[in-house]
């Protein structure tokens, strides 16, 4: 019974380690849980606001607490190429293919992540980009790679330069002990899609609370327009906008006619 | 003003990209050519991606060349049915550039395709025309006649069976050169987003002996046809062509072509022949410069599409 009980609680809570104690809720709101990507859409800073609230047990708060915020774009699929010289040129000639990787990674927090919580426990949740799991193709498998891997350092790299990866440890502030503001910055080359947020709280360098919430990047108006035309109807697309083609030409030698 | 073009995915200065309409417009006006060469490459340079970029400027240098076509078509300086030849081998090239441009994405050689073709097409291309016209110009500083058609002079196309009479252009010559010829310029227009105007014009004129009266114009017509239906293959194969950005480009290359096409009357063929000639072969010289050295950076990252 006991170890029927312990196995469950394994199976449970194995993932996380130590069952959490859940002492806390965590109460989270966005500022904005829309963003419309529109033709003047140049980014946008979200704000997403939270209270640490005493748990059922109504236990006290604890007086110092992290968080860390994690933010995902839509699964994508992508190729890391590498170059290399041939015949004097500069050809791709490796690459490793990226498979269902966040589009958009954003991973703030109060402080450094290696100070909130020990290494073992940053991986088991995927804590910092040195841990979150990026999973590769590797022949018929599909795994991350360890953390030196010359691919993923350049892919985080260069997801980091478009500004579509990011890791903050000053993105969180603590406006009273138990309440904080998480400032989230969205570029303005994201994807549409959902966007899951996990906010994690910790303590003592365990977690106390983890709560949900989702941020929809969609495109309206002309720009959904154009593309759900191109996706789905792209003979017609294709024929109007090669219509458009002839008919400006048409206005331009009418307009300009000099005979 | 910032414009976010939805295919491409990025947001834009849309009075930069207008801008580079105009300018490219206004190339593309005086020497009658597409300016797909220069396009191309600048709306890569400006953080669009080579695939975008190729696919839009088809639809782009479909309506510079619509405009001339009118205007070549009010002056009765097309000839029809040799556009009609060009156009039947041209359709097939553009079909078959379309397919390879789709394979060789999935290869992640399709930059280098890009860039390795520019580089070999400008550069002959180029130094050809700088050549040819160099010769003319010492040729009329001696006070000899610039002669680019000799009448009665034939050469091995001549000689190929399946004649056909071209007549507004008054030649007689055989289909195999012309089919030739339009599948390649077919071809290479859909693979590099070209229009190939630049290749086609010389083409008509070495091989066929097309006369100077009706080859632009119908040089433009077959551009035209061919820009137009890579548009819509593009746009059925890859979905990538971004309508809000050839529109752009599109408004302002029609409006620099009117004053391009001014500047250009008032100028010399000769001198008109070797800019344009030191124009292409210094974009040639640009890619080749960057095939070499080593880039910036090593990795690059491209979206896969999955079904």
């Amino acid at each position: 019974m006991t170890f029927a009980r312990a196995l469950i609680l394994l199976v449970l809570f194995g993932p996380f380690g130590a069952p959490p104690a859940m002492a806390e809720r965590l109460v989270v709101s966005l500022s904005n849980n829309r963003v419309a990507v529109t033709s003047s859409f140049v980014g946008e800073n979200l704000v997403l606001f939270g209270v640490i609230e005493p748990g059922p047990d109504h236990a006290a708060l604890r007086s110092n607490y992290d968080l860390v915020v994690t933010m995902t774009g839509p699964p994508e699929t992508m190729r890391t190429r590498r170059k290399e010289r041939v015949l004097g040129i500069w050809v791709n000639i490796d690459w490793r293919e990226f498979v269902r990787v966040p589009s958009y990674l954003s991973i703030l927090s109060n402080r450094p992540v290696e100070d909130i919580a020990d290494a073992d426990l940053r991986r088991r949740l995927q804590v910092g980009l040195d841990y979150f799991l990026l999973t590769q193709r590797i022949g018929p498998d599909i795994a991350d790679t360890v953390r030196d891997d010359p691919f993923r350092v350049a892919f985080v790299r260069l997801q980091t330069l478009y500004g579509l990866y990011r890791q903050s440890s000053s993105a969180v502030t603590f406006l009273t002990p138990s309440v904080f503001r998480v400032a989230i910055p969205l570029p303005s080359n994201v994807p549409t899609g959902s966007y899951p947020i996990d906010v994690k709280l910790f303590s003592g360098g365990q977690m106390v609370a983890r709560t949900t919430s989702t941020l929809d990047v969609i495109k309206t108006g002309v720009e959904q327009y154009v593309v759900d035309a191109s996706r789905n109807y792209g003979l017609i697309y294709g024929a109007a906008t090669s219509l458009m083609a002839l008919l400006i030409g048409w206005f331009a030698s009418v307009v300009f006619r000099r005979d | 003003m910032q414009i976010y073009l939805p295919i491409a995915d990025l947001p834009v200065n849309i009075f930069l990209v207008l801008g580079m309409g105009l300018a490219v417009g206004f190339i593309s006006g005086m020497f009658g050519i597409g300016g797909g060469f220069l396009m191309t490459p600048l709306l890569i340079f400006i953080g669009i991606s080579p695939a975008v970029a190729v696919a839009s400027v088809a639809s782009h240098i479909a309506a510079s060349s619509c405009t001339g076509a009118i205007t070549y078509w009010r002056r009765r300086a097309i000839d029809v049915a040799l556009a009609m030849m060009l156009l039947s081998a041209g359709i097939i090239g553009t079909a078959f550039g379309v397919w390879l441009f789709t394979e060789l994405r999935a290869l992640d050689q399709l930059d280098l395709v890009i860039g390795l073709s520019y580089v070999t097409l400008l550069s002959i291309v180029g130094a050809l025309m700088i050549y040819e016209s160099v010769r003319a110009e010492l040729r009329a500083r001696k006070g000899m006649p610039a002669t680019l058609r000799r009448p009665g002079s034939h050469n091995w196309v001549h000689g190929l069976p399946l004649k056909m009479r071209f007549k507004r252009s008054k030649i007689y010559v055989s289909a195999i050169p012309v089919w030739g010829i339009g599948f390649v310029i077919g071809f290479i227009g859909a693979i590099l987003g070209i229009g190939g105007g630049f290749l086609l014009v010389p083409m008509l004129i070495y091989f066929l002996r097309v006369p100077t009266a009706t080859v632009i114009g119908t040089s433009m017509v077959l551009t035209l046809i061919t820009m137009a239906s890579a548009t819509v293959m593009h746009a059925v194969t890859n979905h990538l062509v971004d309508a809000i950005l050839a529109l752009i480009l599109m408004i302002g290359g029609v409006i620099g072509a009117q004053f391009g096409v001014r500047t250009g009357q008032k100028m010399r063929g000769e001198r008109l022949r070797l800019l344009l000639g030191l124009l292409v072969f210094a974009v040639g010289m640009r890619f080749a410069y960057q095939l070499v050295v080593m880039p910036d950076d090593l990795y690059s990252i491209r979206q896969v599409t999955e079904q």
